[in-house]
């Protein structure tokens, strides 16, 4: 295992040429493209609220329930193995995915948002307490916003908030006025999903050690865009949803450092969690199923690990070279389009375009779009203090994936100008 | 579905110039709406005289289905009373909801909110006003919300 992972990482630092990315190819890959919308062919641009899937992912999920389902760590026949065997190949695939040490700190979750009530409940909750402080950022998704509140309801603690600018940058200098002996955790998304923004991680990680917080990392924005290293950022926390990395809905993971997995209490009772169970006492099991009661989302996990070899096989870096060439592409066009304004232009940003049209409410564009096949999402995205912030109710997000082309930035335009033709 | 069903002259000019847009003061009664969906909030004023409104007026901010919608029923409710409305609000849910509604001549220019049908989606957009003057009317309940 040990060598795997330090090929792995070798691999990881070395550059290799970038291969070639062809989206047209890609998109042959995903049948749902496919697909018409009102007449017209689907442009998808909601892979920030949820990916679509390769076929690669389907055949391993239908393959898996045709062929192995049993429950996992329960029985000695040959499907309770096989069942397992691919449940917990799944998690190394995971681990070295996201480059972890070890498989007992890779936690198979319900998405990113469990992974954060689960360390919000079982790492903050015993430990925080009155004058003690949590700090997030001013671009947070509500889920790594509520929880944190509903820990400071239960313990006393103070949530804090580190403020952004016009571009939707964190103010790093605020950031860091606002980290003191009393920060206990701090929690950051690594993209904004609203803006784009990404966020200097590193630095934050490096600068919360220093004050001896802990920090968590909100990657459900990051992971399908580049790839994460979490020993080279030493988050101690990172959470992520499959369904936004190309995999099934349901699952999730949530990597913590061993040492402090090892000493939080389980977060929920049940099955596969114990060791013993009496009536008196209770033996908790080893990491990771500690955290894991219940019967898991097994052929989730197949399908994440599915999407994992799908996406490394593409590659990381072309992945994100991809995508940053669509995004540069679509802030070019959208900015000659009048009365567009772009929220978010921060100057490292992922694929995610957030705007809006002056006259024009984000529901009527995202309506028109519609029936010209572009799906787009509009609303607040979740990050309804960030709309708080622009002055603004809501916008309308274009968020690109592997499978996007320049073809679908041209529709994206052309269906504008639609807009504003009806409501010119 | 046709865009300019949804979109008609009616809606786009509501959309762009709301009547009867701004606070009433002094009012007897008014109520806060909100679609959490899409973060849309508007508020309703009411002066009343025993049931019947005398003076209605609305604010906020949202898109056209659900500005239109609210400019278009502060024209329409003034001076009836409330049993008239509560009809008059039967009849919109209806032609929003229902495929086979066809207006009748009691709904005046309500009757431009018809498109709204082909876009279940948008139905929020276009009844949130009515919930919330039926707050206001009602004087108990201070927020709707549309969830």
């Amino acid at each position: 295992m040990a060598a795997i992972g330090s090929v792995m990482s070798a691999i990881a630092s070395n550059a290799l040429p970038t291969p070639a990315f062809d989206a047209d190819s890609v998109r042959k890959d995903f049948p749902i493209l496919e697909r018409t919308i009102n007449g017209r062919p689907l442009v998808y641009l909601d892979s920030a609220a949820s990916s679509q899937r390769p076929l690669a992912v389907l055949r391993a999920v239908e393959e898996y329930e045709t062929h192995t389902h049993a429950n996992v760590h329960r029985g000695v026949h040959a499907l309770s193995q096989a069942a397992t065997e691919a449940f917990e190949g799944a998690r190394e695939r995971v681990r070295r995915f996201i480059n972890a040490r070890s498989t007992r700190e890779v936690i198979f979750v319900r998405g990113t948002t469990e992974g954060i009530n689960l360390v919000a409940q079982s790492y903050a909750r015993p430990r925080l307490g009155p004058g003690d402080e949590i700090l997030i950022t001013a671009l947070e998704h509500h889920a790594n916003i509520v929880p944190w509140q509903m820990v400071c309801e239960q313990t006393g603690a103070t949530l804090k908030v580190a403020p952004i600018d016009r571009r939707g940058e964190l103010l790093f200098d605020e950031f860091l006025k606002l980290l003191t002996p009393r920060t206990r955790i701090v929690a950051v998304a690594h993209v904004s999903n609203a803006l784009g923004t990404v966020l200097p991680v590193k630095r934050i990680v490096d600068a919360a050690h220093e004050h001896g917080a802990v920090v968590l990392v909100d990657g459900a924005q990051a992971i399908p865009h580049s790839s994460v290293d979490v020993r080279a950022l030493g988050c101690d926390f990172y959470t992520f949803s499959s369904h936004k990395l190309y995999g099934p809905t349901g699952i999730g993971v949530l990597y913590g450092r061993e040492e402090l997995l090892a000493a939080m209490p389980p977060w929920q009772g049940g099955g596969d969690m114990i060791l013993t169970v009496s009536f008196e006492k209770t033996t908790y099991n080893e990491l990771p199923w500690k955290f894991e009661a219940g019967t898991p989302n097994i052929s989730g996990a197949v399908g994440l690990a599915a999407a994992m070899d799908y996406v490394e096989g593409l590659g990381m870096e072309a992945i994100a070279a991809h995508e940053q060439g669509l995004l540069t592409l679509a802030t070019a066009e959208l900015g000659r389009i009048p009365g567009i304004t772009i929220v978010g232009t921060a100057s490292h940003k992922a694929a995610v375009l957030s705007f809006t049209l002056e006259g024009v409410h984000p529901h009527d564009l995202g309506t028109i779009l519609d029936t010209e096949g572009v799906a787009v999402r509009t609303g607040h995205h979740c990050a309804m203090p960030v709309m708080t912030f622009f002055g603004i109710p809501a916008t309308a997000r274009a968020s690109f994936g592997i499978y996007n082309t320049e073809r679908d930035v041209e529709s994206l335009v052309a269906a504008l100008h639609k807009v504003r033709e009806v409501f010119r | 579905m046709d865009l300019k069903e949804l979109y008609r002259d009616v809606i786009l000019d509501h959309n762009k110039r709301p009547r009867n847009f701004g606070r009433l003061e002094p009012s007897d009664a008014h109520a806060d709406g909100h679609n959490p969906l899409c973060g849309d909030r508007l508020s309703v004023f009411v002066r009343l005289n025993g049931e019947r409104v005398e003076d209605v007026r609305f604010e906020g901010k949202g898109c056209a289905i659900s500005t239109a919608s609210a400019s278009l029923m502060t024209e329409a409710v003034k001076g009836k009373d409330k049993a008239a409305i509560g009809a008059l609000f039967a009849k919109v849910h209806g032609l929003l909801t229902q495929q086979d509604a066809v207006p009748g001549a009691e709904l005046g220019k309500l009757a431009a909110l018809q498109g709204v049908r082909e876009f279940p989606a948008r139905v929020k957009c276009a009844s949130l006003c009515w919930h919330t003057l039926n707050a206001a009317l009602d004087r108990g309940a201070s927020t709707v919300s549309t969830e």
